[in-house]
C-alpha cells in the first residue's frame, strides 16, 4: 500500500533579521533540513525530540501553515504544494489536527457544537440536522454525550477539552490527524484515558497520526514508528518496540538514558552527555550532535552522516553504523 | 532523633466570599521528614500539594489561613511565628525552588546579585568571602567559568541554565531543607535529567532534606525515598517509595501507576475514569469513591480514617489492611506508647 503522506528532504529555513530599517537578513534558522519520513494509513508515526528540533514546524509544514524552503509533502502521491482549488479544500478536509493546550485551541464565545460543527459548515453541504446528527455522533465517539454540543467550553475539564478538540479533528471523515503534544497539558490520571481513547479511535477508524512528543514513554506506547530529531534533521527512525530496545544513534541513547524510571529499582545505564543544545542559527558542522557526543570522531566534524538503514525498518544517521 | 520537619494534622483553609465559602486545600495532613531524606508529593493538579509548602514557608496566599495543626522545624513551631520571624527562616533555613525559572529571577538585578543576596542577609557574608561564596555555588551548580557568568544578567541564560542559578540562590543561605516545587516541567528531558543528578549529587555533598512536590512519578522513583499520594488535599497514602510501588494499598496509588505508560510496553494504560474533584464541593464520604474502581458502597457514607499498614506507611481507605498480624500489631504500639 502506498503511504498515506511523504515528507522528501523536507525543509524550512526561517531568515534572522536585523535592524529596524533597513531590515537586514543575517543568516538562516534551519528548523527542519532535509527531514524524510513516511506516514502509512492507519499508522501512528511518532516525532520526538527537545525544544527547537523542528517538530513542531514540521506540523505546520504538514498544515500548509507554513510552506516548505526545499523538498516536498505528498499526500496520496501528490505533492501538496500544487494543490488548489477542490483538490486542496480536500486535503485540507483529511488533515486535522489537536493542539498541545486545549484551554486555548477551543473559541470561549462558541457552543461545542458550533465548534465541532464547523469544518462541516466549511467543508461540506450537509443541512443543518444532519450537521447536527454527525456532531453527536463524534461527541459519541469521542466518550462525551451528545446533549454537551449545547454548552461552553469553560464548561469542562482539560481532558474533556482535549476530547472536545479531538471531534472537531474527527468530524470530516479524516484521514490524518497532527497531535501535537496532546497530552502534556493535561493532569496525568486524564492522560492514560486521552492516550487509550486516541488508539481506540485508531482501531475503529483507521485514521493515521502524526504524534508529536518529548516524553519518550508516551510516544513509544502509542506509536508504531518513532523518528527521533535532532536540531531540524531525523537522526534515527525505527520500530517503536525496536528502537526501545536497540537504540543506535547516541542521541536516542541519551534520551533513553534521561527518561524517567517507571519503578525506584529500574536503573539505567547512564549516556552522559554534555551541554545543551546548540542554536539552530549556528549548528556544529558535520554531525550536529557531534559536540555533545560521548562516542565523536575526527570524522563527525568533518561529515554530515546520513541517514541509512542498519537493519531491515531501522534507520540511523551515524558514522558508527 | 527528632526529625528535622514534623507536620501534625496541618489545616490549611481557603475561605471566599467572607467565609460562605470554605475550601479545605490541605485537610489533616501529617508526616515527617528527617535531615538528608527526600520526600515526594504527588498528585493531581488542585489536590493541594503547593498549599501544603506554602504553608510550610509562610507563603500562602491572602485568601488561605492555616487553622489547624502544627509544623516543627527544628524543634520550633512555625505557625506561631510573625512573619518577620519566618523571614529569617526562609531562605536560612529552608528555601524553595519554584516551578518557572524565569519568573523566579529578576530580570534587573545581575546573577551575582541574586545568588549573594541570601547569603548576604543569612550569613552576614561581605566583600571577598561573598564573591568566592557566589563563585562556588555557581560552581557547585555547574554553571561553566561562573567568574564571568555572574556579572551577566538571566536573559542571557538558557532555561535550564536558569534553573541550576535558582538552585544556586537557593543553597545560598545554607539551608537544612529544601523545597522544590515541580522544578522540572519546563526543562527538556536531558536537561532535566543534568538538573535531577545535581540536585542528588549536591544533596549527597550537603545532606539537605528535599521535599519534592511533582505529578510525575517517574521523578519520584528517580529521586526519593518516600512518597506521599495526595488526593482531594489529604495524604492517601504516604510511605517508602519502594513499598509504594511495589504494593501501593490505596486505588488511587495503584491508579496512578497503572497509568504510567511503561518504556517498551504496549499494554493498554489504566485511566482512571471521571475527573479529580472540586474542592469546595468534595463527594460524600471518602474523596475518590466516585471514580475508584474498588468501591465499597460504604465508602460513599463514612470517610476512612489512616490505616496503619505497616511501620512508617499509612492509607486512608476501607480496603487498606495493616500488612503485619494482629499481635504483632500491639507489639507495634506498645513499643510507639512506651
Amino acid at each position: 500500500m502506498p503511504p498515506l503522506l511523504e515528507a522528501e528532504s523536507l525543509a524550512k529555513y526561517f531568515p534572522s533579521v536585523s535592524g529596524i530599517f533597513p531590515r537586514r537578513r543575517v543568516a538562516w534558522v534551519k528548523a527542519v533540513d532535509g527531514v524524510d519520513f513516511t506516514v502509512e494509513p492507519g499508522e501512528t508515526l511518532g516525532v520526538i525530540g527537545e525544544s527547537g528540533c523542528g517538530k513542531t514546524t514540521i506540523a505546520k509544514l504538514i498544515l500548509l501553515q507554513e510552506t516548505p524552503s526545499a523538498g516536498m509533502i505528498r499526500f496520496d502521491g501528490k505533492d501538496v504544494a500544487g494543490l488548489s482549488g477542490a483538490e486542496l479544500m480536500r486535503y485540507r478536509r483529511e488533515v486535522q489536527v489537536v493542539f498541545q493546550d486545549p484551554y486555548s485551541s477551543l473559541s470561549p464565545r462558541m457552543r461545542v457544537g458550533e465548534i465541532i460543527a464547523e469544518p462541516l459548515q466549511i467543508h461540506t453541504d450537509l443541512p443543518r440536522r444532519q450537521q447536527q446528527e454527525r456532531v453527536a455522533e463524534v461527541l459519541e465517539l469521542v466518550g462525551l454525550r451528545p446533549e454537551v454540543a449545547r454548552l461552553f467550553p469553560h464548561e469542562f475539564s482539560g481532558g474533556q477539552r482535549q476530547r472536545i478538540a479531538i471531534a472537531r479533528a474527527l468530524v470530516t471523515e479524516t484521514r490524518l490527524i497532527v497531535l501535537d503534544e496532546p497530552v502534556s497539558a493535561l493532569d496525568v490520571s486524564i492522560r492514560a484515558q486521552i492516550m487509550n481513547q486516541l488508539e481506540e479511535l485508531q482501531a475503529k477508524l483507521g485514521v493515521s497520526y502524526l504524534f508529536i512528543g518529548h516524553d519518550l514513554a508516551t510516544v513509544a506506547h502509542i506509536s508504531r514508528r518513532i523518528a527521533v530529531m535532532y536540531l531540524g534533521q531525523v537522526v534515527e527512525l525505527a520500530d517503536a518496540l525496536e528502537l526501545c530496545g536497540k537504540p543506535l544513534h547516541p542521541y536516542t541513547q541519551a534520551l533513553f538514558a534521561a527518561a524517567l524510571p517507571a519503578h525506584p529499582d529500574d536503573k539505567r545505564e547512564r549516556v552522559a552527555i554534555k551541554g545543551e543544545v546548540p542554536s539552530a542559527l549556528a549548528p556544529p558542522s558535520g554531525c550536529r550532535f557531534h559536540p555533545r557526543c560521548p562516542f565523536a570522531m575526527p570524522r563527525c566534524a568533518a561529515e554530515a552522516p546520513l541517514l541509512k538503514e542498519a537493519t531491515t525498518g531501522h534507520s540511523v544517521a551515524c558514522h558508527l553504523y | 532523633m527528632a526529625s528535622l520537619l514534623q507536620v501534625t494534622e496541618l489545616e490549611t483553609h481557603y475561605v471566599t466570599f467572607g467565609g460562605v465559602r470554605v475550601v479545605k486545600a490541605v485537610d489533616r495532613v501529617s508526616f515527617a521528614l528527617n535531615e538528608g531524606e527526600t520526600l515526594g508529593i504527588v498528585g493531581e493538579s488542585g489536590c493541594g500539594k503547593s498549599t501544603t509548602c506554602q504553608s510550610i514557608v509562610g507563603l500562602l496566599p491572602a485568601a488561605a489561613r492555616i487553622v489547624g495543626g502544627s509544623i516543627a522545624f527544628m524543634g520550633e513551631e512555625l505557625t506561631d511565628k510573625r512573619p518577620r520571624e519566618m523571614r529569617h527562616i526562609r531562605g536560612a533555613q529552608i528555601a524553595m525552588i519554584l516551578q518557572d525559572p524565569m519568573a523566579s529571577l529578576n530580570p534587573l538585578f545581575s546573577i551575582y546579585r541574586q545568588v549573594a543576596e541570601p547569603a548576604y542577609y543569612h550569613r552576614a557574608m561581605r566583600g571577598r568571602s561573598l564573591r568566592e561564596r557566589v563563585r562556588e555555588l555557581l560552581d557547585a551548580v555547574r554553571i561553566p567559568s561562573p567568574a564571568m557568568r555572574m556579572r551577566e544578567y538571566p536573559h542571557q541564560m538558557s532555561g535550564g541554565m536558569r534553573q541550576r542559578i535558582v538552585g544556586a540562590i537557593a543553597l545560598s543561605g545554607g539551608p537544612k531543607l529544601i523545597i522544590a516545587d515541580e522544578p522540572t516541567t519546563n526543562l527538556d528531558v536531558t536537561i532535566q535529567a543534568q538538573y535531577l543528578d545535581l540536585l542528588k549529587d549536591l544533596q549527597q555533598q550537603t545532606g539537605i532534606a528535599i521535599i519534592f512536590v511533582t505529578h510525575n512519578l517517574g521523578i519520584v522513583a528517580r529521586m526519593c525515598d518516600r512518597l506521599a499520594v495526595m488526593y482531594a488535599g489529604k495524604f492517601v497514602e504516604a510511605g517508602t517509595v519502594r513499598e509504594l510501588f511495589d504494593t501501593p494499598q490505596h486505588p488511587y496509588t495503584k491508579a496512578l501507576l497503572g497509568s504510567m505508560p511503561k518504556l517498551g510496553s504496549k499494554e493498554p494504560l489504566f485511566a482512571i475514569p471521571g475527573q479529580p474533584p472540586d474542592l469546595a464541593s468534595l463527594p460524600s464520604g471518602c474523596a475518590f469513591h466516585p471514580r475508584c474502581t474498588e468501591a465499597l458502597p460504604g465508602c460513599a457514607v463514612a470517610e476512612p480514617d489512616e490505616v496503619r499498614v505497616a511501620s512508617g506507611w499509612t492509607a486512608r481507605c476501607w480496603r487498606a489492611a495493616p500488612q503485619i498480624p494482629e499481635d504483632d500489631r500491639t507489639l507495634h504500639a506498645a513499643a510507639a506508647g512506651g
